[in-house]
């Protein structure tokens, strides 16, 4: 059946073997084993006013759910992460914790050698769900309705938070599933076996949520009956590279997405030399991810130093790991079969790579709707006013203030959760 | 290299570390083993009178506590004397004595107590050439229900019966071993020398309870739904043995009898303890039950290192050293004055000591926004507390204020030395010279 291998000029898909591709894309990380997860519990000295939960944006107790984990009740764990982050299963698995908690761990200072909060979150979270019952229990019904726009991990903690304090929620969502950058914006080998989905599943299990996909919302205007609203749309417009369009020049976000929705890897087209160019997360993923769909040649082009990448030293280090190429101060010229770049440094000095395909990641933006004008919402810089009307609230990507982390929407979502029941409910 | 060979009541071994009697020392098979690893003596697993056998629960013998990564720190058991037959356990500790001349081989002993079963075992024994003899004062569970062991370690005076019939019926140098489920070690000890024991060994084990099954609702380690007490050992224990071995050296009426320390010696560091406390040398269980026979390396490596930086030619110059500064409150320096210093290149920032002392302390530690932990000098007891729990070793030490400083507390100088026995909130107090 195989009948391209990495080697096959231009793009096609089909490179690899289906064992390879299985490999390839499996878990990255798989939960630890019982006995792994005590060891590494054990590890954790519960320290006082601990740095990794100043370190978590939503404060995880940390301390806390390691020594529920160390003493036999993950499912406890669990509960104490999910009051503050009813995401944790998705964070534990994409957070940069080297930047976070296990950055700030006091054995990281010790032996350089944390411990590893995100794996033991993981593994309490996936020791709760696995029973499929949810842990929380909606307030009495506030008869106060709250619309949510945008289903991703701003919109969905937004939700969960009032849903559980007795609030009614409608999210409006654009595209065909929630999720947002959970469902099409990450590495598939992070979160596999469609755990962005079943998390969602389990999260509505709370009540009082209500789903309207394929809705995109054209104005606030229409959602005037609610008492309420909740923005966390994302950043939905990517940044162009300002160079003549070409047509083997793709947005790296759609790249992931279209990978993450089509379940056969077999059936994704890939470049044999793919050029990437940004230096985000973004960036690395689909390096990666070329690469694992087998292209001979994935090289990362970005145009300032290596220190100034927004992607992270462990993500950095897994894309090299992976056979990728990191080439630092060079600036986008010319795209075609051949990518030119100009250094930096010394502008007579050029670079080109054999390019079949160029992937585009240098960060996105925040679209115009229903966010425009018209709507009369107050910005601050390029994003949102986390609330940028009376009766509005934003929270996520789309908002100022974060740093574009699931974990910092989740945080936002459920603090204007918060803020929302206050205000409507008058305490 | 310090010499480690070792006399004790004219026993001799090449070092110092003996297995306790126990599983490990149940049959040839092991001890052999054990000799090969490098154990300079066994201590053979009690045996019992001729007669059938003794038998043992066919469901878990142990139980244990552990640390953190599953570290084992006490072990209890539920396990009787040996349960071969006598002649068989005979017949083995002949054949392992002949065989390796340079090794101690200690029989211990549990028979009903009169004088006819003492008599007759001590008979039996006599033509293996075991080294001496250790009477088994002490097992808790089981054989103590039957009125042997620890119903007899309990009595003083069946203490001082016994060992004067193996005395009278033995050449064999005698070892009491003690039990500590007693209210105070130096009674029974007193009635072994009043016996005549040539040596008093100790720590038997603990009576305890290791842990609960909270589904089954019963004790571990758990038959058949039931469980019972059992006998605790291991690392947990030392600090309760190393006190009764230094009460038995200190006492005016046992200073001086020998003593084979026995409870948690996990490293030659302990061994070495036990043996400044006044023991002559020290019996293994816990750790040889937990790593295999080959830790006495480590010992025997640590202790010679040890012997050798202290400049002492053989452990008979540590022996005690320690026993001249065990005291009794009352005459400890009420006017010695430390304060904790954190070293703050050391500090990891978790925060526990700070959690400690304010919590459960004195409030004497400042914890700045950027956590930075620093002792308040003018709050600081110098209990300890933030030295026990702080998880980096000498990140927090304790400074010596000298003769004349200010302690920050009280606003005094320091004082020189005077004890609770000239204090004037003493009422008995005697006045000062």
């Amino acid at each position: 059946m195989k009948q391209h291998t990495p080697l096959t000029p231009g793009i096609v898909a089909g490179r690899l073997t289906p064992q390879e591709y299985e490999a390839n894309f499996g878990d990255i990380s798989p939960r630890l084993a019982p006995h792994e997860a005590s060891v590494a519990a054990n590890r954790c000295y519960f320290c006082y006013d601990a740095p990794c939960v100043t370190a978590c944006p939503t404060s995880i107790d940390i301390p806390l759910f390691i020594r529920q984990i160390a003493t036999g009740t993950p499912e406890a764990a669990a509960r104490t992460i999910l009051s503050q982050n009813i995401l944790g299963g998705m964070c534990a698995r994409v957070c940069p914790t080297e930047n976070l908690c296990e950055g700030a761990c006091v054995r990281e200072t010790a032996e350089g050698d944390p411990v590893t909060i995100g794996r033991l979150q993981r593994y309490a979270t996936d020791t709760l769900m696995a029973d499929g019952t949810h842990p929380f229990t909606r307030a009495k019904p506030t008869g106060k309705r709250v619309a949510v726009v945008g289903g991703g991990p701003a919109g969905l903690s937004c939700a969960h938070r009032l849903a559980l304090l007795g609030h009614s929620v409608t999210i409006y969502e654009a595209r065909a599933k929630l999720g947002g950058l959970n469902e099409y914006g990450i590495a598939s080998y992070k979160a596999p076996e469609d755990f962005a989905q079943r998390e969602i599943d389990w999260l509505l299990q709370i009540g009082g949520i209500e789903v309207r996909t394929n809705t995109k919302v054209e104005s606030l205007s229409k959602l005037r009956d609610y008492d309420a609203i909740f923005l966390g749309v994302g950043l939905a417009g990517t940044n162009s590279l300002g160079l003549d369009k070409m047509k083997n020049v793709r947005d790296a976000v759609e790249f992931i997405a279209e990978l993450r929705q089509q379940p056969d890897r077999a059936k994704l087209a890939v470049g044999r030399n793919v050029v990437v160019i940004g230096g985000g997360m973004t960036a690395v993923d689909a390096a990666v991810q070329s690469k694992l769909l087998g292209a001979e040649n994935v090289t990362i082009v970005y145009r300032r130093t290596r220190g100034d990448m927004g992607a992270s030293d462990v993500e950095k280090a897994h894309a090299e790991t992976h056979g990728v190429r990191i080439v630092t101060g060079a600036v986008p010229a010319a795209m075609g079969a051949e990518a030119r770049f100009t250094y930096a440094a010394d502008a007579s000095q050029s670079l080109a790579l054999a390019a079949d395909q160029v992937l585009s990641a240098i960060g996105q933006t925040l679209a115009q709707v229903p966010v425009g004008e018209k709507d009369g919402l107050r910005h601050e810089g390029r994003k949102l006013a986390p609330k940028p009307a009376p009766d509005v609230w934003a929270g996520g990507d789309c908002a100022a203030g974060g740093d574009d982390l699931t974990v910092t929407a989740v945080a936002e979502g459920r603090d204007a959760a918060e803020s929302i029941h206050k205000a409507l409910m008058g305490a | 290299m310090a010499n480690l060979q070792s006399t004790f009541v004219g026993i001799k071994s090449p070092n110092p570390f003996w297995l306790a009697s126990a599983p490990p020392t149940d049959k040839k098979y092991n001890v052999e083993r054990a000799y090969e690893a490098g154990w300079g003596g066994v201590v053979w697993k009690t045996l019992g009178s001729e007669g059938p056998p003794v038998v043992n629960v066919n469901g878990p013998r142990y139980g244990a506590i552990w640390g953190p990564d599953r570290r084992l720190l006490g072990l209890n058991n539920i396990e009787l004397i040996t349960d071969r037959p006598l002649q068989v356990n005979l017949q083995e500790i002949k054949e392992v004595k002949r065989k390796w001349r340079d090794r101690a081989l200690v029989i211990s002993l549990m028979v009903p107590c009169d004088e006819e079963s003492w008599k007759d075992i001590l008979k039996r024994i006599e033509d293996t050439e075991a080294d001496g003899v250790e009477l088994n004062f002490g097992c808790p569970h089981g054989m103590a229900e039957r009125g042997m062991g620890s119903a007899v370690g309990q009595v003083p005076e069946y203490i001082e019966m016994v060992t004067r019939w193996v005395k009278q019926y033995s050449r064999m140098p005698c070892i009491v071993k003690l039990t500590p489920n007693i209210t105070d070690v130096r009674r029974p000890a007193e009635a072994a020398k009043r016996g005549g024991a040539d040596a008093v060994s100790l720590i038997n084990t603990i009576n305890s309870i290791t842990s609960v099954n909270l589904d089954s609702f019963a004790p571990e380690p758990t038959i058949d739904g039931k469980g019972t007490h059992g006998g605790y050992c291991g690392p947990a224990v030392k600090p309760i043995a190393l006190n009764m071995v230094a009460e038995i050296a200190r006492s005016p009426e046992t200073r001086g009898i020998p003593i084979s320390g026995i409870g948690g010696v996990t490293t030659w560091r302990d061994a070495a303890e036990f043996m400044a406390l006044g023991a002559g040398n020290v019996q293994v269980c816990t750790a040889a039950m937990t790593y295999g026979f080959k830790v006495v390396q480590e010992m025997i490596s640590g202790l010679s290192q040890y012997l050798d930086e202290k400049g002492l030619a053989s452990t008979a110059d540590l022996v005690g050293r320690a026993v001249p500064n065990v005291t009794d409150w009352q005459y400890l320096n009420l006017n010695y004055v430390t304060k904790a210093v954190i070293d703050q290149e050391a500090c990891i920032k978790c925060g526990r000591c700070y959690a400690a002392c304010e919590d459960t302390s004195h409030q004497a530690i400042a914890m700045s926004a950027d956590r930075t932990f620093t002792v308040k000098e003018d709050e600081c007891v110098a209990c300890n507390l933030c030295v026990d729990v702080c998880p980096v070793e000498s990140c927090i030490t304790m400074r010596e204020l000298g003769l004349g400083e200010l302690d920050q507390r009280t606003g005094r100088k320091v004082a020189s030395f005077a004890n609770w026995t000239t204090h004037p909130n003493n009422p008995s107090a005697k006045a000062a010279e």
